[in-house]
């Protein structure tokens, strides 16, 4: 096991660095120049050729590539073209909001989906089956920026319950930092939860087959814990995979709901460096995104043990 | 329902909350009363108001650095950290006198040196600037209170360029940080401004603030625009990003925020329904829209081609597709400088007036040689203003029987390609849209999209020759009366030539929370003179 995940762990640096070689050369290829963004609409052409200058990006890509790679392996994600504050500063401003956001979202989608995915496959056939379903095809279907409106407009405007927008960090209080993640984490979470209770229903619905439930059922045991402890955990596979899979969808929907809820998450200053072409910082947030993401996926890898103890590594 | 349909629903929920109360806001009450919190047109990414100049920069700034000479309402430069100047008879030596007792937020008092080496940096960059610098002979500190700066031949404008408005203005910053390099990025944020940045709080993308400066002196007289006291009535801005129109209306409405710069025209009906909100015109200098046409390629290398657009273009589809049917909002513009100012004027522009001549236009096309080759027209649909006037184009394009080649892409990409000069079919372009502040229309200093001076204009690249006399002639002219008629053989010239087309002027909209006062009208935010009660 510890074999496995060393392994894994240095496996993690060859896909690192084919990440940062295909984000480095698709930045380079695509249009735009960032030195036209920062001279502004009065400058002159030979304004913006003299900041593309300073800025060094008139170099050749393998020398810029080569300084880039060279930064990352002391530890230096570089400079923003922009602020002119290191990538890791501005991406720990901006840490703490998006992993706020993503945690609730992934408890609250969890804890929705799942039971109600076993619900959904106990009374398989039924209204409360469809309704369930019904459900979680609207919520697979509908864009996060209409739940996301819907939910303000009725929680924040009509009721006002809720604010409106902004993120206050959890040091200034739990309270105000929850409230101000509650709708954001309910628009962000409808897709996800719709993707957890279907596959829970899936899954659930082959384990219910099974010999071994028949004979817990003869053997007298509760709908309660055939369904949670004997069905459910052996279910379980398939939807640790997808609630893993799915942080993929969480990354790129927090840059909508960041978006319309004004947090000051990495969605957003992924979306600002995009459009602005702050190449550090596009390439400094990826690399994050992309170790994020195989991170998760180790650690469902590893959660397969627990789960099924036929499967070792 | 449509994304727009949305927005406007959403929005429209506010009015109904305008008497309640959302979430308790974080601050205090009485902190909250101290504090106004500003939603700017744009993020500021960056603070250094030479190196970067973009507007939003520019705007931050002027609370932040302070001006020799600031420009007021009537668009005239007054003193403002001069307490007074000479010139000598010949014109050629300009001696400046600051005010006792400024000082920087460092507490370090505001030195002639300083003066000088800010000027040194800015006369780099602005396109004024470097008219100055081209002429210098000499810019130095004769003592702590006075700069000297002496010129090969006289600069009648030396007033209107040190008090200009438009990016990038002469901002004076300490001599230790106004020596960087002008197209490298300073680090340390110090001026001698009414406000100072909390560079702490900043996160680009998300927040800015700014705290009053205590020891800063305004002036006696009362402020207008860049002008005059500087007086802050708050103790704390700060300015929150929001990029989404509909939550920034939906947070006004339930006062999340305080005051709000550019609302969009969509929103603004909902806004005026909330009887604690005021709207009203943000800046009475308005935008003029544009498209150019690249003079090095054909088929717009040749002034017929150039003509006929003019002749088939209508001003009112493109100022109704970019503010909509509100009729105050825009007026048609047969020239190239700001209606309502000194300037104005409409000689030559015939050609932008009355019915649209389509056949006539047609004709001087074909005349032209044009024979079907795709005009590669870039329009960024990230931007609704481009976005707007690119759909009518290719429309009016495609009326004259041109094969358009519809670059859809964003601004950053257009902001790239608009400088490749290679022929179109190799990564150029053949037109392009934008749109200029009236600020930066208000005089052939500042206008650089008229200039035609070849390789030296702005992405387009016309070469006009009497153009650029009638430039001379306005910069050398004595009288007002000389300008005028200057202008009005400049205006004619670059019609005539078709520098530019112009496709109409523009108003927008600013919002405010009623407990907000004293908001004025100007080409951007002025926060002095700006109060708010609890």
């Amino acid at each position: 096991m510890l074999a496995y995940v060393v392994r894994r762990v240095i496996a993690t640096v060859p896909v690192m660095a084919v990440v940062a070689f295909f984000v480095f050369s698709l930045l380079y290829i695509a249009p735009g120049d960032p030195a036209a963004v920062i001279a502004g609409d009065q400058a002159t052409p030979a304004d913006v050729e003299r900041i593309r200058q300073s800025l060094g990006l008139d170099r050749p890509f393998l020398i810029r590539f080569g300084e880039w790679v060279w930064q990352i392996l002391h530890g230096d994600l570089g400079t923003s073209i922009f602020t002119n504050l290191p990538v890791t500063t501005m991406m720990a401003q901006r840490f703490e909001p998006t992993l706020s956001l993503m945690l609730i979202t992934l408890t609250f989608a969890v804890s929705v989906a799942v039971p109600v995915g076993v619900l959904a496959a106990w009374k398989a056939g039924t209204w409360i089956d469809r309704v369930i379903m019904g459900f979680a095809i609207f919520g697979f279907s509908v864009p996060v920026f209409v739940i996301a409106y819907l939910l303000a407009f009725v929680f924040a405007l009509e009721l006002e319950w809720l604010p409106v927008q902004g993120y206050t960090p959890l040091a200034e209080g739990i309270w105000p930092w929850f409230e101000n993640l509650i709708l954001p984490a309910v628009a962000l979470g409808c897709v996800y939860m719709a993707l957890i209770a279907r596959i829970t229903r899936a899954a659930m619905l082959e384990v219910l087959q099974q010999d071994y439930i028949r004979t817990a059922r003869a053997k007298g045991i509760g709908q309660g814990g055939i369904l949670f402890v004997h069905a459910l955990k052996n279910a379980s596979v398939p939807i640790v995979t997808v609630i893993g899979i799915g942080v993929a969808l969480l990354i790129g929907g927090a840059v909508v709901t960041e978006s319309v809820f004004a947090i000051p998450g990495l969605g957003r200053l992924t979306v600002d460096a995009i459009l602005r072409r702050d190449y550090p910082l596009i390439q400094g947030v990826v690399l994050l995104f992309s170790f994020v993401y195989v991170l998760v996926n180790l650690l469902v890898d590893l959660s397969y043990t627990l789960l099924d103890p036929r499967i070792r590594y | 329902m449509d994304r727009r349909t949305l927005l406007k629903g959403f929005a429209a929920a506010g009015t109904l909350a305008a008497t309640g109360r959302l979430s308790a806001p974080a601050l205090a009450q009485g902190a909250a009363a101290r504090t106004l919190r500003f939603v700017p047109q744009a993020n500021l990414a960056n603070f250094d108001p030479i190196w970067g100049t973009q507007y939003v920069v520019r705007n931050a700034s002027a609370m932040v650095w302070d001006t020799l000479y600031g420009m007021d309402e009537k668009l005239e430069p007054q003193r403002q950290m001069a307490e007074g100047e000479e010139v000598s008879a010949d014109g050629l030596t300009w001696t400046f006198r600051l005010r006792p007792g400024l000082k920087f937020h460092d507490g370090e008092p505001v030195l002639a040196r300083d003066v000088a080496a800010s000027l040194e940096r800015w006369t780099a960059r602005d396109q004024m600037g470097l008219l100055i610098r081209a002429i210098q002979q000499e810019l130095t500190a004769t003592d702590d209170r006075t700069v000297k700066w002496v010129l090969k031949k006289p600069f009648p404008k030396m007033l209107l360029a040190l008090g200009k408005i438009s990016t990038p203005i002469a901002f004076i910053m300490p001599e230790r940080i106004a020596k960087t390099d002008p197209f490298k990025q300073i680090s340390e944020y110090i001026g001698s401004g009414p406000m100072r940045f909390v560079k702490n709080d900043w996160v680009p993308g998300a927040k800015a603030a700014f705290e009053r400066f205590p020891d800063y002196q305004p002036r006696s007289e009362p402020g207008s625009w860049l002008a005059g006291g500087k007086k802050m009535l708050v103790e704390r801005i700060e300015w929150v990003v929001m990029p989404d129109p509909a939550t920034a209306g939906a947070a006004l409405q339930s006062g999340e925020i305080d005051w709000w710069e550019n609302p969009i025209s969509d929103l603004v009906p909902l806004l005026r329904k909330n009887r604690n909100v005021a709207v009203d015109i943000a800046d009475p200098l308005g935008n003029i829209g544009s498209f150019r046409m690249n003079h090095l390629y054909p088929p717009f290398n040749d002034v017929r081609a150039r003509r006929a657009v003019l002749l088939a273009m209508s001003q009112e589809d493109y100022m109704r597709a970019i503010v909509g049917d509100d009729d105050n909002l825009w007026k048609p513009l047969p020239g190239f400088f700001t209606p309502g100012t000194p300037l104005y004027t409409e000689e030559g522009g015939e050609i932008l007036k009355g019915p649209r001549k389509l056949d006539a236009a047609k004709k001087l096309l074909a005349e032209s040689g044009y024979a079907g080759q795709p005009v590669t027209c870039l329009v960024a649909q990230d931007q609704p203003i481009t976005k707007a006037q690119g759909d009518v184009t290719a429309d009016l394009l495609k009326r004259l029987g041109m094969n358009v080649d519809f670059a859809a892409i964003d601004w950053g990409t257009v902001g790239a390609r608009r400088a490749v000069k290679t022929p179109p079919g190799q990564g150029g372009w053949q037109m392009f849209h934008t749109w200029h502040s009236g600020a930066d229309c208000i005089n052939p200093a500042v206008a650089i999209g008229v200039r035609a001076n070849g390789d030296k204009a702005w992405f387009g690249w016309p070469e006009v020759p009497e153009v650029e006399a009638q430039v001379t002639a306005w910069y050398e002219a004595k009288t007002a009366g000389e300008e005028k008629a200057a202008i009005g053989r400049l205006n004619k010239a670059a019609l005539d030539n078709v520098v530019y087309a112009p496709t109409g002027f523009f108003l927008g909209y600013q919002a405010w929370r009623k407990n907000v006062s004293g908001v004025v009208k100007g080409p951007l935010p002025f926060f002095w003179g700006v109060g708010k009660t609890a």
